[in-house]
């Protein structure tokens, strides 16, 4: 039988697979089914590759696999979900580091076996493959040290910082031109790859740490794109539908992100964002808050009919989630109607909430999308802010001079009672004043999320 | 490669980003997360050409580059997939 033939029919199999495991990823009650679906697609064209004549050495593939397959396991198994964010970041890394590393070793093969002729157009792919793969890699690095905090989260800004970028793009469009034209220099090529690695870092490093949600699903987009070009390098179709659903997908949460924001997508790729707001907070310098103690804050509570607990990164950092939870069923054990406000950018990667939530136990038909609960505060009579602030900050309405201006944001301030659980008055990732914080409304519970409110669920219980 | 199969692959290109922006654009937020890692696994679809870079016999550099390829891509297709079905498997309906 042909070998060829089989090895095309797998491909195509697993296309039909990953394209109809995507579509199940898209709904809850099938969503598990579907990443099942997409991991058989994949073991499938690994085993169709292993068919093709050019793989000799399997006792190295399959150590190398073993090797990567263990580690990968045991990885998923011990990460805590609150780090899922840099998770996400690191394997997006390696994928495109991979890409890069695949387009190098095709191009030494040609460059090097084949009578030092390469093909303008896989000239052309391998360029593009090495250039994406390698922002992909480094910037997907940066932005996991960041998350990690080994890395200093705020945006990193320099002067000529814009200039600098600028010209290693235009060095590397040169190079591309000159690899193209005459692809057996390496020191070229080498050339892309170390300056490609070098803005991956450049373009990460001036974004800050509220902006990951964007720059994680970007860089995913683009470790879908450096995929897709490294398809085009080997002239295999797989590679291509793979990276472009994983391409489309990536650009599709990053506007999603971007317009939770309000910001444009090179609003927030140019970086420093919350570094030279200063001129705004001065308005808010006469802000006069309002304390609330635990056991003030159960009777509240006690004396509620409906809640909605808006959580924010502070509730991930302070891994509130399980103590939250338990707040939860006291208070639907006592008929208080509980209810989770979820803004789109909450967290450091698109659905971070969700996802802690979710590990905590909490059904996620309780999790409410801004635009369907925000209604709903004027009903309500206690908003329950853990960790968030400026995702809550109404200034988004009321100040045009805001710098969040125009930022969709939860109309927590329209319930009756909030309270904001908080560690300190520092202000948000924005760097402004949260004039809620003032308002006649609003308490604020000071102290660490998982302390204070086991300390409510306690005197809660007592009640 | 010829400027036909250029096209044919271009065409392929751009056919499975219209499937993939149809099938991606209505998800729902609370998949934001599984649909992120679940699609960062599929990119680690390069292992296939991390395989036949890591193909030949005896030890040329493209083929130490290929197993490295190969051993990051394996991380990033295994690590991915299992992460995204954990995340998953707590994803639940109230009883």
């Amino acid at each position: 039988m042909d070998l060829k033939l089989i090895i095309q029919v797998s491909y195509l199999l697993a296309s039909i697979l990953f394209i109809v495991g995507i579509k199940m990823l898209g709904k809850t009650a099938t969503a598990r089914r579907g990443n099942i679906l997409s991991a058989v697609a994949m073991l499938i064209a690994v085993l169709a590759t292993l068919l093709d004549s050019q793989v000799l050495s399997f006792t190295e593939i399959f150590i190398t696999i073993l090797i990567g397959s263990a580690v990968g396991t045991y990885a998923a198994q011990k990460i805590k979900m609150t780090q899922m964010p840099e998770m996400v970041g690191i394997l997006n890394g390696f994928g495109g580091a991979s890409s890069v590393l695949v387009a190098i070793s095709e191009y030494w093969k040609q460059a090097h076996n084949s009578g030092l002729t390469m093909d303008a157009i896989v000239a052309v792919t391998v360029v593009l493959s090495v250039i994406i793969g390698s922002i992909t890699f480094t910037g997907s690095m940066v932005a996991f040290g960041k998350l990690r905090g080994l890395i200093n989260g705020h945006a990193i800004v320099f002067k000529g910082q814009h200039l600098i970028n600028a010209m290693i793009l235009l060095i590397i469009l040169v190079l591309s031109v000159l690899v193209v034209i005459n692809p057996n220099i390496e020191v070229w090529m080498m050339g892309i790859l170390f300056l490609g690695l070098l803005l991956g870092v450049l373009v990460v490093i001036p974004i800050g740490g509220a902006d990951m949600p964007v720059v994680i699903s970007l860089l995913n987009s683009y470790s879908g794109v450096a995929a897709c070009t490294t398809g085009f390098v080997l002239n295999n179709q797989v590679l291509i539908i793979a990276g472009a659903l994983v391409g489309t997908s990536g650009i599709i949460l990053t506007q999603i992100m971007c317009k939770a924001m309000n910001r444009s997508l090179a609003n927030v790729l140019m970086g420093g964002f919350g570094q030279t707001v200063g001129t705004s907070s001065t308005s808010g310098e006469d802000i006069v808050v309002k304390d609330i103690g635990v056991e003030e804050t159960a009777m509240l509570f006690d004396s509620a009919s409906s809640v909605i607990i808006v959580p924010g990164y502070g509730m991930a950092v302070a891994q509130a989630q399980h103590v939250v939870r338990e707040l939860t069923d006291l208070l639907e054990k006592k008929n208080i109607s509980v209810k989770f406000a979820i803004h789109p950018v909450a967290g450091r990667m698109p659905g971070h909430m969700n996802v802690l939530l979710a590990e905590a136990n909490i059904p996620y038909d309780k999790l409410i999308e801004m635009d369907d609960i925000n209604d709903e505060f004027a009903n309500t009579d206690i908003a329950l802010i853990i960790g968030a602030n400026d995702v809550v900050n109404p200034a988004a309405h009321t100040n045009p001079q805001s710098p969040i201006f125009g930022m969709p944001v939860l109309n927590v301030d329209n319930a009756r009672t909030v309270i904001v659980c908080k560690r300190s008055m520092n202000a948000g990732y924005a760097g402004i004043e949260n004039e809620l914080f003032g308002y006649p409304n609003c308490l604020m519970l000071f102290g660490d999320a998982k302390s204070t409110m086991a300390k409510v669920v306690g005197e809660l219980k007592e009640l | 490669m010829n400027a036909e199969t250029l096209i044919i692959l271009l065409y392929v290109l751009v056919l499975a980003s219209f499937v993939g922006f149809e099938l991606i654009a209505k998800v729902p937020p609370t998949l934001h997360t599984p649909l992120m890692s679940g699609s960062n696994a599929i990119s680690g679809i390069t292992i296939v050409g991390a395989i036949v870079a890591a193909g030949p016999a005896g030890l040329p550099v493209s083929k130490i580059l290929g197993i490295a390829a190969l051993f990051l891509a394996t991380l990033n297709v295994v690590g991915g997939y299992a992460v995204t079905d954990r995340m998953l498997r707590m994803f639940k309906k109230k009883k």
